[in-house]
């Protein structure tokens, strides 16, 4: 398939022809230079296809210069380092490597999905819609797989990716999205005024198309004279180049999103620990877009066979990479700019002619076309290509505008084609955050219109196509954004710039250019290439009513490939509006949407991956409590210590241990979890009464207080004790995982709803260890700790606080218990928190002390009957449906959820009510959300009454002990209710109250 | 049905005149002066509630006005899972009716809407996550419904690309499945049923933004559009994240909040997985198209808005999430990524019915999971509409149920809801 080398053996301003470097494509090894890509090295070795098309299979190759490319599409890398559909326009090579082909089976030459081409008579625009519906089944099993396996394009890597990505953050006063000669311009201007400036170019070298341009500025051409200031800019203090770089997106008030390929194209670099890529979140006080132009294709019959190129892409191979696409080449036009790429073919020695759909052009480049000798044939357009891998031939035909059919042609041979049909003002940043565009006649394109943002547009992003006029605008614009963002600027001094350039002619559209024979009868008209959409797609959506240019699009898929319609957006509104009789402008466009290219997932996600995903939050103990054999629960962030299982010992030995620990001598729990939010100020006693369901103005100080929390519908949301510091101060404590939520819910009040209260709302979780140290014999563990406060029962009650020293720990001891046994939650500042808890293990000794774990702690509470909110509350629950209606203030004028609780629905008789269960076997353990049935029937649906919240095998009771949710509950005590398990298993229990240990509580107050 | 119907044959029969003598999907009528009723806003909802209405109930003088294009909504904008395992018993009738209404669809529209069963899993993560789909499973059990837990080795063979490190951040516990969820092509939803109802005579009308209802006391008379004034005595409104200020041209005040949901895709690569994933405790979910992008999506943006633009926070965490879930997609790219305006009730389900004006309907608050719902919420608005009276199935979704108390709460299951 490789035919001869294309490699000119002059030019190429990329390329160090002095570094040779081989990779590999398709399995073929393809030299190249340094500065390569792998579109110009694999065209120079002759290759001309690179893939095939996403529907239709048909062989395509390069069109465009860059980022626009959407036919070569390739995958490059190897197993878990593999990354699919990049453009080879934009891939720099390097030495060893591995490229391939996509989507094409067998190889790329053979490739039998091109069956789907010989097809493609029946299968036009949303012909799925039509069909694939019969029968029924046949959708899932038969027609879907052999669809999904023929789509997609590349395929995913293997494995976990080896790379590691950041991201970085930066604010500037001006960020200037591209580098051409607008962009450098700009952001020279703005710097020199002073301003922190930002320039970013998605290509490895800042000068955008100024070397493909027309124009000598100071008597150079323009690239030569603006590389110096290129250069310059690097060493400017105040100014910050980011190349291979894309600004991907705009969002709200000009934040920006940019997406850095740092070692992409260097394995040195990664190997050397440099990122694979970065991405950068920039705040910016200005933006100046300077992002450039597209170039259109035109759409002529066949125009998608491999070596059909834009114009731009031809100039670009031969001035960048000294590389000709072929020997002998048709240019084909309806603007001058793609005149100029006949004269670089020319000059590069390559036999070229151009077709010009114009009747009068009358630019000065035409002239110089007549000038050179080239030879151009005027009101002509191509009509068909021979050729299927390759371009063979072309046939020329007269044409007059809005002519539909060919009426005399000529066959040429060649062996490729440049087409320009215009060029498109690359605005998708603009409108990425609300900018409007407008309609330009002259460029038969949009250009930016106004924005919300503080933004602007320069040079050809903004529809000026004159080098003098792009010098004007971008330099002006570079100090207006300057003088706007800085309290002084420096005073600039214009240097004294002369451009000569060539008097352009007018563009005039071409949409369409006829065929030989009718060109909906087999002749395929392609606008968007890589997608398969036709011309004649395009107009049997509107025939068919899907009108507005969002419905052309979806059943079409026009403008939905990998490029998002960067070169067939427009070219699609031109077609619509001729078939309609309506101007592009009524037609509309469809949403720009970020990303301008595709960047990759491990980009966004940065170092955010593996243990920094929601890093692990861990207390003071964590390590112990690895060390001791802890299992883990995630709870929240946190990771709490599950239970500790000894040598030779299963979970559930284990947690009975733990629990039995408790009940008979005592244990040691890492709380300190636990949210606690400290709360002070003058308001604080009035604030916790409005948050809370019962009141805590009464609580005295060095007391603590159980309480209920609901939203503002009356249920349950969060509970705990909170205890009073001082007459102002308080400290609350929360669930664990509603730690982060109940501070955010108090903000939100205070700083939206109750704004009078001058209250302080500190989280301080983090700032404490906290453990409890629970059963019969905790005094006497406490006492070896030193106390230097008095810890008899009177002296110390349950629901009452010390703070003070334990030996030489400085702690706050809470007398609380979610146990049910005699405990005391002892606290100290997180830096204590390992010896203070390797302390009170030590002091335990003698008494048999031995930690527990949550699962432990669990069971105890739920043989307590003690509520967990989320397990026997679910965002539906009163404080009545778990049997704490005495907890709700009948006397507080207000509190949060109080009006709800009237609602007639939360009152009335019947609700589902916290029950105990024990079940008829004592061996059975309900499972847990297990639902009971109103009448047992042997199969489906059944009538629900309620379901398990918790459920556990309770050691203090030698039996299993379960809680639930039960329709009217509380009235039904003594009933045994059905559980029809899956698989046909009846379990059934017996309902009883909640509280199924130590009923009169004597324990906890001993 | 009176268009010609589309098959194979059609297909065949078209091609050999290159498909030039297709007929339109749906006319572009101008509106009538006057309609029985008239649905605002054709998404989804609207579009299948005018279908049902002249199926079902044989009224064919109506319209569907939108004042866009039909199907831009949400309902062109959302990740199509299809699932019915809900947890509350109003939810499951609702849900489960759409699902089975959406097996037989494609026959149904003579439109293929390409619902595929491909199955749907979410993700137990944690203990509690783990518990509280354990308790929808045994509900959705005695329902009647084909779900089951399923254990972490099981997941894994359905998703192979999973991440089954029980080391990793959040390891996976296990998961609760529906075979019988899936996915479904949202444009083809919303042109098979306007290709359907404009069949029968329904007039669809877009380019026509309702500004203003009119009432003669407590009765609906007629809209103001941008078309001019449509009398009626019958309004239906389906607009979604719109519907607050819709129903506030008619002094009805809703209680619902709008927010922004994003989704995005990938470039398209060859298949890598079969099925929907939801993974609720880091807020991502995924699942791959036909045409092979990977279809993503997550948590809402936490502030109200109607830009149709959200975060990039929440994006960026969405993505971060899935890459711990499915390591692969770290090198694919992201394409494109959008939001739309979802309708948020306080509970996460529906409001259905009757409003407190005569002849006004509603039906919103799909919030983030409504797509699933469509031909089942169509069929019972209908009805509802048609005879001046709740379907059965939409009894519990009224709007009282905020001043009586009477929620369906459905976030105290799963996180997210789609
Ligand atoms: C990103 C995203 C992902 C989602 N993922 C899923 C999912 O995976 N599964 C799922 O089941 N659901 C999902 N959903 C939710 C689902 O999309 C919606 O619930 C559903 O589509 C709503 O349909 P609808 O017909 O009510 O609303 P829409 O489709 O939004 O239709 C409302 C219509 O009303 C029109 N309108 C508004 N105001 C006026 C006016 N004044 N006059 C006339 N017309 C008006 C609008 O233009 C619009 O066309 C998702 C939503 C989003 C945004």
């Amino acid at each position: 398939m490789t035919g001869k080398p294309y490699r000119l053996t002059e030019g190429g301003s990329r390329i160090d022809r002095n570094s040779r470097m081989t990779f590999s494509f398709d399995g073929r090894d393809v030299q190249g230079f340094a500065g390569d890509t792998v579109a110009s090295a694999v065209l120079a070795s002759g290759q001309k296809i690179f893939g095939r098309s996403f529907k239709y299979h048909r062989p395509r190759g390069v069109v465009g210069l860059g980022s626009e490319e959407m036919n070569a599409l390739i995958g490059v890398g190897a197993d878990a380092r593999h990354e699919p559909n990049l453009r080879a326009t934009q891939v720099e090579i390097f030495g060893g490597m591995v490229a391939e082909s996509q989507n094409r089976w067998p190889s790329l030459t053979y490739d039998m999905g091109a069956i789907n081409s010989k097809l493609s008579r029946f299968i036009p625009g949303g012909f799925y819609y039509k069909t694939f519906k019969w029968p029924q089944a046949f959708w899932k099993h038969v027609y879907e797989p052999i669809i999904r396996r023929a789509a997609g394009l590349g395929r995913a890597a293997t494995g976990c990716d080896p790379d590691t990505y950041e991201h970085m953050h930066l604010h500037c006063d001006v960020l200037v999205a591209g580098g051409g000669l607008a962009g450098i311009l700009a952001a020279e201007a703005a710097a020199k005024a002073g301003a922190r400036v930002v320039l970013i170019d998605e290509n490895p070298v800042l000068g955008g198309i100024a070397d493909l341009t027309a124009g000598m500025i100071n008597g150079e051409c323009a690239a030569d004279w603006l590389k110096p200031t290129a250069d310059a800019l690097q060493m400017m203090p105040n100014m910050r180049v980011l190349s291979r770089t894309t600004v991907v997106g705009h969002y709200h008030h000009n934040y920006l999103m940019a997406h850095e390929r740092v070692g992409d194209h260097d394995p040195a670099l990664l190997a050397a620990g440099a990122p694979r890529q970065r991405k950068w979140k920039i705040r910016a006080k200005r933006v100046i877009m300077a992002t450039g132009a597209i170039e259109r294709p035109i759409a002529f019959a066949n125009n998608d066979r491999p070596n059909i190129m834009l114009a731009s892409a031809a100039r670009g191979l031969i001035s960048r990479y000294g590389v000709s696409p072929g020997t002998q080449g048709i240019v084909f036009t309806n603007n001058d700019d793609a005149y100029l790429t006949a004269f670089a073919l020319q000059k590069a020695g390559v036999n070229v002619q151009i077709v010009d759909s114009r009747a009068r052009p009358d630019g000065d480049l035409v002239k110089r076309a007549q000038e050179e000798g080239i030879p151009v044939s005027l009101s002509s357009v191509i009509s068909a290509v021979a050729g299927t891998q390759a371009v063979r031939a072309v046939k020329i035909a007269a044409y007059r505008k809005g002519q539909g059919r060919v009426i005399t042609e000529r066959k040429v041979d060649c062996d490729f084609i440049a087409m320009s049909g215009g060029w498109n003002p690359a605005l998708h940043l603009w409108a990425h955050n609300g900018g409007k565009i407008r309609f330009d006649d002259s460029l038969q394109s949009f250009r930016p219109d106004t924005h919300p943002d503080a933004i602007t547009a320069v040079g050809a992003a903004n529809g000026t196509m004159s080098v003098a006029e792009t010098i004007s605008e971008a330099q002006a614009a570079g100090e207006v954004a300057a003088k706007s963002v800085l309290k002084k600027a420096k005073a600039a001094k214009p240097a004294k710039i002369e451009v000569k350039e060539p008097k352009r002619g007018a563009l005039e559209p071409l949409w369409f250019a006829p065929a030989t024979g009718h060109y909906n009868e087999g002749n395929k008209h392609f606008i968007d290439f890589q997608n398969d959409v036709t011309v004649a797609d395009l107009e049997l959506a509107q025939r068919e009513g899907y009108e507005s240019v969002e419905h052309t699009k979806r059943y079409t898929t026009l403008g939905m490939a990998t490029d998002q319609g960067k070169t067939s957006n427009l070219n699609g509104l031109g077609v619509l509006a001729e078939a309609t009789g309506k101007t592009i402008p009524e037609i509309g466009v469809t949403t720009f949407r970020p990303p301008y290219t595709p960047y990759s997932f491990g980009a966004i996600a940065g170092a955010l991956t593996n243990d920094l995903f929601l890093p692990v939050r861990r207390t003071a103990v964590f390590q112990w409590h690895t060390d001791q054999g802890a299992t883990w629960e995630p709870v929240g962030q946190w990771r709490r210590a599950y239970t500790y299982t000894g040598v030779g010992e299963e979970k559930h030995q284990s947690i009975t241990r733990e629990i039995l620990s408790v009940r008979n001598k005592v244990g040691l729990l890492d709380a300190s979890t636990l949210g606690k939010i400290e709360i002070k100020g003058p308001d604080a006693a009035e604030f916790l009464d409005r948050i809370y369901t019962n009141t805590f103005s009464t609580l005295k100080v060095g007391r603590c207080r159980y309480g209920l929390m609901m939203n503002e519908l009356g249920f349950l949301s969060d509970d705990g004790v909170t205890v009073r510091l001082g007459e102002d101060h308080f400290l609350m404590h929360t669930t664990s995982g509603g730690a982060d939520r109940i501070a955010a819910w108090l903000e939100e009040w205070l700083q939206t709803e109750w704004t009078q209260y001058k209250v302080f709302v500190t989280p301080v979780t983090e700032q404490w260890s906290q453990f409890a140290l629970a059963g019969p014999q905790a005094r006497e563990v406490l006492e070896k700790l030193e106390p230097d406060f008095e810890i008899t029962n009177e002296a110390f009650p349950h629901m009452s606080f010390k703070i003070g020293k334990l030996g030489g720990f400085p702690v706050r001891v809470y007398r609380i218990s979610f146990s049910g046994e005699l405990s005391y939650e002892i606290a100290a500042p997180a830096g204590y928190g390992l010896s203070l808890w390797q302390a009170i293990m030590e002091a335990g000794a003698e008494f048999g002390i031995g930690p527990y774990g949550t699962e432990a702690l669990h069971v105890l509470r739920a043989e307590k009957g003690y509520i967990v909110i989320g397990d026997e509350t679910d965002g539906t629950t009163t404080p009545d449906d778990v049997g704490m209606a005495g907890m709700v203030s009948k006397k507080k004028t207000d509190f949060l959820g109080k009006r709800s609780l009237e609602q007639s629905e939360l009152k009335r008789d019947g609700r589902k009510q916290l029950v105990g269960l024990l079940t008829e076997e004592p061996n059975d353990i309900l499972p847990d959300g297990a639902h009971a049935v109103a009448d047992l029937k042997d199969k489906p649906p059944m009538k629900m009454i309620g379901h398990v919240t918790s459920s556990y095998m309770s050691p203090s009771l030698g039996r299993s002990i379960a809680m639930a949710l039960i329709e009217n509950g509380r009235a039904r005590m003594g009933e045994t209710i059905a559980f029809p398990l899956a698989g046909g298993k009846v379990m059934k229990a017996k309902i009883i109250g909640t509280v199924f240990y130590d009923k009169d509580g004597g324990r906890i107050n001993a | 049905m009176l268009k010609p119907r589309y098959s194979i044959f059609s297909l065949a029969r078209n091609a050999m005149n290159y498909h030039k003598d297709w007929e339109r999907a749906w006319r572009s009528p101008s509106p009538k002066a006057e309609y029985d009723a008239v649905i605002v806003g054709a998404g989804g909802h609207g579009l299948a509630t005018a279908y049902y209405l002249a199926k079902n109930h044989k009224m064919t003088n109506i319209a569907v006005v939108e004042k866009g294009w039909l199907g831009g909504g949400n309902t062109g904008r959302n990740t199509t899972i299809i699932r019915s395992n809900y947890l509350q018993d109003p939810s499951i009738a609702i849900y489960e009716l759409a699902r089975t209404l959406y097996e037989g669809l494609s026959q149904e529209l003579n439109y293929n809407v390409m619902f595929s069963p491909r199955g749907v899993l979410m993700l137990c993560q944690t203990q509690h996550e783990l518990r509280a789909f354990q308790r929808t499973a045994h509900a959705n059990r005695l329902a009647g419904l084909d779900c089951r837990m399923i254990t972490p080795a099981e997941v894994k063979e359905i998703v192979p690309i999973i991440n089954d490190d029980p080391n990793c951040r959040y390891p996976i516990l296990g998961a609760y499945y529906q075979p019988r969820g899936g996915t479904g092509r949202h444009d083809a939803v919303a042109w098979g049923y306007a290709r359907g109802a404009d069949d029968m005579g329904v007039d669809i009308i877009q380019n026509c933004e309702v500004t203003g209802i009119q009432r003669d006391g407590n009765q609906v008379m007629g809209l103001e559009t941008s078309r001019g004034v449509i009398k009626t005595k019958k309004v239906g409104v389906v607009t979604a994240g719109n519907v607050s200020t819709v129903m506030d041209m008619a002094g009805v005040r809703m209680p619902i909040e709008s927010l922004c949901l994003q989704a995005l895709v990938s470039e398209p690569i060859k298949p890598v997985i079969d099925c929907v994933v939801m993974a609720n405790t880091v807020h991502g979910y995924m699942s791959q198209s036909d045409k092979g992008e990977l279809v993503i999506g997550g948590g809402t943006d936490p502030y109200n808005n109607y830009s149709q633009r959200g975060s990039f926070a929440s994006l960026e965490h969405t993505i971060t999430a899935l890459i711990e879930t499915f390591p692969i997609i770290s090198r694919l790219r992201m394409l494109r990524h959008w939001g739309g305006i979802v309708d948020m009730t306080g509970d996460r389900s529906p409001i259905i019915g009757k409003t407190p004006v005569d002849g006004l309907y509603v039906n919103c608050g799909w919030g983030t999971g409504g797509f699933k719902a469509i031909p089942g919420s169509g069929w019972v608005f209908a009805d509802t509409l048609a005879n001046d009276r709740p379907h059965k199935i939409a009894e519990a979704f009224s709007m009282e149920r905020f001043t009586e108390g009477r929620f369906i709460d459905e976030s105290v299951a799963a996180a997210v809801a789609h």
